[in-house]
C-alpha cells in the first residue's frame, strides 16, 4: 500500500529525513514514535507531498509521488490526514467542513455529500453538531470532526499527526476510540504518537524514528518490551 | 464683505454641495469597487511565487504609494491625454485615479489578510485533494475577507477624503461645489463648514458601521 526507499528530506541545508525505507501493507496499522525534532511529522508530511521530497521514491497505492506525472490531488485525495491542531474551516459548519471536499474534488452534489456525512458524524458520536462552528466544539469534538471530515474521501490510508497531543487529558479518549475502531475496520494507518498505550494495543507495527532514520521497527511487545537499540531503549526510559 | 455673513447662505449652498456630494459618492463608490477587483489582483500577485508577477505588482504598488495622489490625478487627466490623445472626462479621470491610488493599499490589505489566514488551513485543503485554487478560493479567501472588512472599510473613508484633491481638475464633487460658492459669495466660513459637514455627513456613519463590525468581529 505505502512504499517509501530511501526517503531524504532536507530544509535548506539541514538533512531533516536522512534515508527511510519501509513497506507499508494494506490494513496495517503504524505507529510512529521518537524524540520531538526527530522527523516524524515530516515523514508523515512526505507521504502525502505536504513537503517536497528531496531525494528518494514514495508509491501509495500504486501512484508515484516523486512523478511529476502523478496527480498529486488524487493521490491526497485518498490519503486522509488528520493534524495535531484540527485545522477545521472555521468559516463552515461542521456539515460543510465535510462535504466540501467530496463537492469540489469528487463531484457529489450536496445532496449526496450530506447523506455520506450524517453517518461519518454518526460514527464519531457527534451527530447532533452537524450544524455547529468548528468555535463552538472542545478541542475533542472538533478532532473527530476532522477525522470524519478525512473519512469523507473514502481514503485508501490514514495518516495522523500527534492528533490528542493538542487535547486536555480528558479528551484523549474520545479521539483514540475513534481511532481504533477505524482500526478494527481495516483502515490502512500511520499514526505519529506519544500515546504509547494506544500504540502498544492497536499498532501493528510501531517505527522509532531518531534524528531522521528508522533506528528500529517490529511489533509493539518488541519495541515496549524487549526494545534491541540502545536509543529506543533510552527514549522509553523517558516517556514510559 | 459682513453682509454675506448670514444665516442664508447656509441654505443657499444646499442644491450646490448636493450635486457635488453625489459626484463624491459617485467616484468614491465606482473608484473604490474597482480599486477592490485592482487590489484582489495585486494582493494576490503579491503572494506568487513567481518573481515576475510578484515584481510587476510591487512595482507598481511601490510607484502608487511614493507619488502624491494629486500627481496621479494630473498624469491621468493631463498626462495621459497628451500621450493618447484620447481625452477623459473629468468624472472617468476621478474615478480612475481613486481607483488606481486606492487598488494599491487594497492590494497590501488583501496580502496581509490572505497571509493572517493560518497555514494549516492550505494544508487541510490540500490534504483533502483539493487545488490550491479551490482552497483558496473556498477556504483561504473567505476567511481573509471577513479580516479585510475593517482596513476595506478604512480606506474607502480615506479615499472619499481624498477625492476632495480633485476639485484641482474642477470636477463638480463636494469641495469643488463649495469653493465655487465661496469664491462667488465671499462666504469663505459658511462655505468651507458646509463642505466640511458634507463630508462627515458620509464619514461619521461609515466609521460607526465599522466600529459596530468590529466589535463583533472581536466577540467571534
Ligand atoms: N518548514 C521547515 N523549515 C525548516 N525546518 C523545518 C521545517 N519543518 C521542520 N523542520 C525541522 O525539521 C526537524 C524535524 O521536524 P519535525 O518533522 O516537525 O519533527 P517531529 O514531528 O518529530 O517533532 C526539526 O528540526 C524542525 O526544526
Ligand atoms: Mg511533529
Amino acid at each position: 500500500m505505502i512504499e517509501v526507499r530511501d526517503l531524504h528530506k532536507s530544509f535548506g541545508e539541514t538533512e531533516v529525513l536522512k534515508g527511510l525505507s519501509t513497506t507499508i501493507e494494506e490494513k496495517e496499522v503504524v505507529c510512529v514514535i521518537g524524540p520531538s525534532g526527530s522527523g516524524k511529522s515530516t515523514f508523515l508530511r512526505c507521504l502525502n507531498m505536504l513537503e517536497d521530497i528531496t531525494s528518494g521514491q514514495v508509491i501509495i497505492d500504486g501512484y508515484d509521488l516523486t512523478d511529476s506525472k502523478t496527480d498529486i490531488n488524487l493521490v491526497r485525495s485518498e490519503v486522509g490526514m488528520v493534524f495535531q491542531h484540527f485545522n477545521l474551516f472555521p468559516h463552515m459548519t461542521v456539515l460543510e467542513n465535510i462535504i466540501l471536499a467530496p463537492q469540489k474534488v469528487r463531484g457529489l452534489t450536496k445532496g449526496e455529500a450530506e447523506k455520506n456525512a450524517l453517518p461519518l458524524l454518526g460514527k464519531v458520536g457527534l451527530k447532533d453538531k452537524a450544524q455547529a462552528y468548528p468555535d463552538s466544539l472542545s478541542g475533542g469534538q472538533k478532532q473527530r470532526v476532522a477525522i470524519a471530515r478525512a473519512l469523507a474521501m473514502n481514503p485508501k490510508v490514514m495518516l495522523f499527526d500527534e492528533p490528542t497531543s493538542a487535547l486536555d487529558p480528558e479528551l484523549v479518549g474520545e479521539v483514540l476510540g475513534v481511532m481504533k475502531d477505524l482500526a478494527q475496520e481495516g483502515m490502512t494507518m500511520v499514526v505519529v504518537t506519544h500515546e504509547m498505550g494506544f500504540a502498544k494495543e492497536v499498532g501493528d507495527r510501531v517505527f522509532f524514528i531518531d534524528e531522521g532514520i528508522f533506528v528500529e521497527e517490529g511489533p509493539p511487545e518488541q519495541i515496549f518490551d524487549n526494545p534491541q537499540n540502545e536509543r529506543t531503549q533510552g527514549f522509553l526510559s523517558k516517556v514510559l | 464683505m459682513y453682509v454675506f455673513t448670514t444665516t442664508n447662505n447656509y441654505i443657499q449652498i444646499l442644491p450646490d454641495l448636493w450635486i457635488g456630494f453625489l459626484y463624491t459618492l459617485l467616484i468614491t463608490i465606482v473608484g473604490v469597487l474597482i480599486g477592490f477587483v485592482l487590489g484582489a489582483l495585486f494582493g494576490l500577485m503579491r503572494i506568487s511565487k513567481n518573481k515576475v508577477i510578484y515584481g510587476i505588482a510591487t512595482v507598481y504598488i511601490e510607484i502608487v504609494r511614493g507619488t502624491p495622489l494629486l500627481v496621479q490625478i494630473f498624469f491621468i487627466y493631463y498626462g495621459l491625454s497628451d500621450l493618447t490623445g484620447i481625452n477623459l472626462d473629468k468624472l472617468t479621470a476621478s474615478i480612475l485615479a481613486i481607483a488606481a491610488n486606492a487598488g494599491a493599499y487594497i492590494a497590501e490589505i488583501v496580502r496581509g489578510a490572505i497571509q493572517s489566514v493560518e497555514k494549516g488551513q492550505m494544508e487541510a485543503g490540500r490534504s483533502l485533494g483539493l487545488s490550491s485554487r479551490q482552497t483558496m478560493r473556498y477556504i483561504i479567501w473567505p476567511q481573509a475577507l471577513r479580516r479585510m472588512i475593517p482596513p476595506l472599510g478604512n480606506q474607502f473613508i480615506i479615499s472619499l477624503k481624498d477625492t476632495s484633491l480633485f476639485s484641482a481638475i474642477a470636477v463638480t464633487d463636494i469641495m469643488y461645489q463649495g469653493r465655487q460658492y465661496a469664491s462667488s459669495t465671499f462666504a469663505y466660513f459658511e462655505s468651507y463648514l458646509m463642505v466640511g459637514v458634507f463630508y462627515l455627513i458620509i464619514t461619521i456613519p461609515s466609521m460607526l458601521i465599522l466600529r459596530q463590525y468590529e466589535r463583533r468581529f472581536e466577540r467571534e
